[in-house]
């Protein structure tokens, strides 16, 4: 019953992109660069974005923080690259909403994502799940 | 007097509550203790008979509650051996304490050009009120460095203490490494060049015996919520000759003499820094829990808790975690931070949670040492008097099973 409970946290897909992150490093030259943490525990997450126009062409993270918090950056760079601002942004907000106990909306969209909704039931660790995408909604903000 | 850790136990109601129906496992009393049944239930006699403002009316029930509250302050100096009363100022805990010094002695005698010292290993609550006075008055902060076995860099005394350091603000005893810093020697060594030392104790007060004199601290601070009180209470212990000359800190009510439209004269102390209502009940708890502390002896206290830190550092090392801190159970208390590699301390304290183990995961607001370090976070363990070996086991149990998930 333990593991069962734990399970719904700790997901394999959200394992897999802990141990083998997708698009970690840094981008040189880049658009934006956004430096965040999570002063509480010490997540620390670097973003980096280049567009082409409106199109969100190229993200890379890199960061220290627990699986939660890296997971979920590695999976948002995944998912929202190639897409146009406002899409990213409202698969930003869609996330958001569903750690907030929302319904997210269109679960096909979101993939594998909706495996970070098993965080909804450990509170303290949502700031870590969306410290990647509050980071995002920031840096679309300065798209050049 | 030995201490049996299954005994005190007993003393604490929480320990009846099961959490996710196993044994409620608490390695958190650095952050907070748990509160004896002794503390609870003082706190709801003084409520239920003896609750009235103190220092104020001339009826029997405010009688009660003024020498309810005054006797928890003379429990207070009777703890850490103060000499009178008179040098025990109640504050909301070690935080207030702090404070206090900063903005009513340091802002009168810190200027433009002095010195004040921290260390690398200081609280956020001993280090940030520095940085507020020194950028206000144009002092300067010093950091005495750390070692890598986490303890000061005493070799390098001469070099940080010197003629312009008007204050030293150092912790007994780290909440994040364990150390138990050698403050009598950093005492001796300010005095010598005409400073002061303020010493947080928020610590150590809970876990061995403080002696003011034994130190020779100036100032001494610490809470009563990490020492089996509630929380809301806290001491400042000054000597008397400073808080005689010291301005006031808060105004209000109390504090005063005679006020006049225009300007007021100050109570004696200790209640020229007690302004308004205080946390009453809280002091009167405080003191309740310095009692408990009593009857178990703080020797007793102290030895066990060596056992026991001794015990989890040879656990902790057979799963194979980095320990922060000095390995040496006479240096240190039973405070024990620590990394296992491949599991941030966040999953750990999750996982081990499902276990019913309390642990605490992050910078334990300590973000300098934490650089100093290099790691983002770690997990701490805190061990108390009514922590068992098989706490510890189930620590450790725990701890194989988180390795096994990030495998």
């Amino acid at each position: 019953m333990v593991r069962m409970s734990l399970d719904e946290l700790y997901k394999e897909v959200i394992l897999d992109h802990y141990r083998t992150p997708r698009n970690r490093g840094r981008l040189d030259p880049h658009d934006v660069k956004l430096e965040r943490n999570n002063p509480l525990c010490g997540d620390e997450l670097e973003l980096y974005l280049n567009f082409d126009g409106e199109d969100l062409v190229g993200i890379a993270f890199e960061g220290k923080g627990c699986s939660i918090s890296m997971a979920s950056a590695s999976m948002m760079t995944e998912k929202v690259k190639g897409l146009d601002v406002k899409q990213a942004r409202t698969m930003a907000e869609s996330i958001k909403r569903m750690m907030a106990g929302e319904e997210p909306g269109d679960i096909n969209e979101l993939g594998d994502l909706v495996s970070l909704k098993g965080v909804v039931k450990y509170p303290v660790r949502i700031k870590c799940a969306l410290l990647g995408w509050n980071t995002l909604l920031e840096g679309l903000d300065e798209v050049p | 007097m030995s201490l049996d850790p299954e005994v005190v136990r007993k003393d604490f109601p929480i320990f009846e509550t099961r959490m996710r129906g196993k044994r409620l496992v608490y390695l958190d009393s650095a952050n907070t203790s748990q509160k004896p049944r002794q503390v609870i239930e003082r706190i709801v006699e003084f409520y239920e008979h003896e609750n009235a403002n103190i220092h104020r009316a001339v009826y029997e029930l405010a009688e009660r509650s003024t020498a309810a509250y005054e006797g928890a302050r003379a429990k207070c100096a009777h703890f850490i051996a103060a000499p009178s009363p008179r040098s025990i100022v109640f504050t909301r805990g070690t935080t207030e304490s702090i404070n206090l010094v900063r903005y009513s002695w340091a802002r009168a005698n810190v200027r433009e050009g002095d010195e004040v010292l921290v260390t690398e290993m200081e609280h956020h609550s001993n280090l940030v009120p520095w940085q507020l006075l020194t950028q206000e008055s144009g002092a300067t902060l010093r950091h005495l460095p750390v070692n890598d076995d986490g303890m000061l860099r005493m070799d390098l005394l001469g070099d940080y203490i010197t003629d312009k350091t008007k204050l030293v603000c150092v912790g007994l005893m780290s909440n994040v490494l364990g150390t138990i810093n050698p403050v009598r020697q950093l005492a001796d060594a300010i005095h010598a060049m005409g400073g002061l030392i303020l010493v947080d104790a928020a610590q150590a007060a809970p876990h061995m015996p403080v002696d003011v004199s034994e130190l020779d601290a100036d100032f001494l601070a610490f809470s009563s919520h990490k020492m089996c009180g509630p929380t809301g209470a806290g001491v400042l212990y000054g000597r008397e000759r400073l808080l005689e000359e010291m301005p006031p800190f808060h105004g209000g009510g109390e504090m005063i003499r005679e006020v006049f439209a225009d300007h007021s004269t100050w109570n004696e102390i200790p209640h020229k820094f007690e302004a308004g209502t205080m946390n009453i009940a809280q002091a009167v708890g405080l003191g309740a829990a310095v009692d408990y502390l009593h009857s178990l002896g703080m020797d007793s206290v102290r030895a066990h808790e060596m056992e026991l830190t001794a015990y989890a550092l040879e656990r902790l090392n057979a799963v194979g975690a980095e320990v922060h801190g000095p390995s040496d159970v006479d240096q240190r208390g039973g405070a024990i931070s620590f990394n296992v590699a491949d599991v941030h301390p966040h999953d750990l304290a999750t996982i081990v949670d499902q276990e019913g183990v309390c642990i605490r995961a992050g910078h334990h607001c300590a973000q300098p040492l934490m650089r100093r370090l290099g790691v983002p976070a770690t997990a701490r363990a805190s061990l108390y008097i009514y922590n068992t070996r098989e706490d510890v086991d189930v620590l450790m149990g725990a701890l194989e099973q988180a390795k096994g998930w990030f495998a």
